[in-house]
């Protein structure tokens, strides 16, 4: 009895769904809009998260040495450094590779590349450039360099920019953050709007619960299509959405490439199709489900 | 088998929709409730159904008694009870024939029985050449039919009527009066709520008349003189 109950429920759920077409489609349209949201929200958070990272991969400290030091002891110095934990690496640019890169970056210009064959040496020196694994780590590092205090440093550019590098790290944390902030905010709202939305749906069908009850319906039996319709506007969403969402996401990834070099919107969608599918499935679904589920609960108490 | 024992329906100290009624149906009976507006007909029938709850006494259908049912019960009375109403009450998104094979399905009834039971009903009163049409696409009068068909599809042990005629023309309010009196003749007790004086004339049957909630006369063959 069961089983006929449950499929009863089933194809009570799809034909009301189907026969209410007005207000099935309503209902999905501002489904949509609400998955649109959630959806913007995950790119907004890919998008954040690699402009975050390429800053902070960014900040470095460079440590310039004088021209007599000996390579030996620079490589010593970068396996000590290397060494320590709160350091992701160390790269060694050689006096020699320092003075390529000089004359390749200023290969246009005239002036610069007569005054390198006047001075005749290479009046460049050797480097050593340090990536922390966190830009909160860049404090210890270079507390440990003053210790140290090498001999054959001239020069390290970290102290002089200490102050812009700790606060761009500061706006780097408080950006995370504040996004996180936004993302629940935006999230809370889209969701009461989905509630809502489904909890007229259900409204405008005030009077035919009231007539199922009276014909001696138990609540499940009544609750049960009403469920149906819920996984049915958060899936057909889901589904609308993230069709719509391949188109929108390449034509919106140039333009984005513009303002962020290294990040095509379009790609990471379509290299992360199945678990943004997914998680607007799930989402669609859950909402879809839960708002009615708490919606029909004022027509059933009697 | 239907048994009011001293019921009273207070709202507030001023209005009293029901006060000591008192009332015994037995099964068979066709038995026709009058009175005015707001003598407490509807309010009767409603106590029957328990779509509310009487503030005194007790109800008792068939020896079970309906009053002390908790709420998750009340689908069983409802099933035993068939329910006709002014407004049709037909569920606008299923034809003639899903809203009578509903009852049905609520009763958990299989498909067999449904397909066996329903296409009788509809042919009992009369419609079923429109078993697949929609409520709007039916007359008042067919309407009524089809909450006629769904009210007696589970067989019930009585089925109440409450102005069943009110919104209908008098050759369909003649046609549903005697609907309801050929289902009595087959072995439904039927209690029917009205003021049309007309139907209740021509009835000749027991006729029980409430005036400001209470019953102020109970005739084996009576009439409303009004």
């Amino acid at each position: 009895m069961f089983k006929i109950t449950l499929k009863r429920i089933i194809g009570s759920g799809y034909q009301s769904f189907r026969r209410n077409g007005w207000l099935s489609t309503a209902t999905i349209m501002v489904m949509v809009l609400v998955l649109f949201v959630l959806g913007n929200l995950i790119f907004l958070g890919a998008i954040a998260g690699t402009v975050l990272n390429a800053l902070e991969s960014k900040i470095d400290i460079s440590m310039y040495f004088v021209t007599s030091a000996p390579e030996e002891g620079i490589l010593g110095v970068k396996r000590e450094l290397e060494s320590l934990p709160d350091v992701k690496e160390v790269s060694y640019v050689s006096k020699e590779q320092a003075l390529e890169i000089f004359r390749d970056k200023h290969r246009q210009n005239a002036l610069i590349a007569d005054a390198l064959e006047e001075i005749g040496d290479n009046p460049l020196v050797a480097s050593l450039n340090i990536k922390a694994r966190d830009p909160s780590n860049y404090a210890v590092i270079s507390e440990f360099l003053l210790e140290k205090n090498y001999p054959t440093v001239d020069k390290i550019n970290y102290f002089e920019n200490q102050i812009v590098i700790d606060r761009l790290a500061n706006i780097l944390s408080s950006i995370r953050g504040g996004g996180a902030i936004l993302a629940v905010f935006l999230s809370l709202i889209a969701v009461l709007v989905a509630f809502n939305t489904v909890r007229l749906a259900i409204y405008t069908m005030r009077e035919e619960i009231g007539i199922m009850r009276l014909v001696g319906a138990t609540s499940w039996f009544i609750r049960g299509p009403f469920l149906i319709n819920g996984v049915l506007y958060g899936g057909i969403s889901a589904l609308v959405i993230t069709f719509l969402f391949f188109p929108l996401s390449w034509l919106a990834a140039p333009k984005l490439s513009f303002l962020i070099p290294n990040f095509n919107l379009f790609s990471y969608f379509i290299s992360n199709f199945f678990e943004f599918f997914g998680i607007m499935i799930f989402a669609g679904i859950f909402l879809g489900v839960t708002s009615s589920f708490i919606a029909i609960r004022r027509y059933l108490q009697i | 088998m239907i048994f009011l024992d001293n019921v009273s329906k207070i709202y507030n100290h001023d209005s009293a929709a029901l006060k000591n009624v008192t009332l015994r149906v037995e099964p068979k009976e066709f038995v026709t409730l009058v009175g005015g507006s707001g003598a407490g007909k509807t309010t009767l029938l409603k106590l029957l159904i328990r779509e509310e709850d009487p503030t005194e006494g007790r109800i008792f259908l068939d020896g079970l008694e309906v009053t002390s049912l908790s709420r998750k019960e009340l689908h069983h009375i409802r099933r035993r009870i068939g329910t006709v109403f002014q407004d049709y009450k037909l569920l606008p998104t299923k034809t003639a024939y899903e809203n009578v094979a509903f009852a049905m399905e609520v009763a958990g009834r299989t498909d067999e029985e449904i397909g066996e039971d329903v296409p009788q009903a509809l042919e009992l009163v009369g419609l079923e050449n429109k078993a697949n049409n929609f409520p709007h696409q039916l007359s008042g009068g067919e309407k009524q039919r089809v909450a006629i068909a769904r009210a007696l599809v589970n067989r019930p042990d009585v089925i109440l009527a409450d102005e069943p005629t009110g919104n209908l023309d008098p050759i369909n309010t003649w046609e549903i009066i005697r609907l309801l009196q050929k289902i009595n003749e087959l072995g439904t007790t039927v209690i029917l709520a009205s003021h049309d004086k007309e139907i209740i004339n021509n009835i000749d049957k027991r006729v029980i008349v409430l005036d400001k909630g209470e019953i102020i006369s109970d005739q084996e063959r009576g009439k409303y003189l009004v």
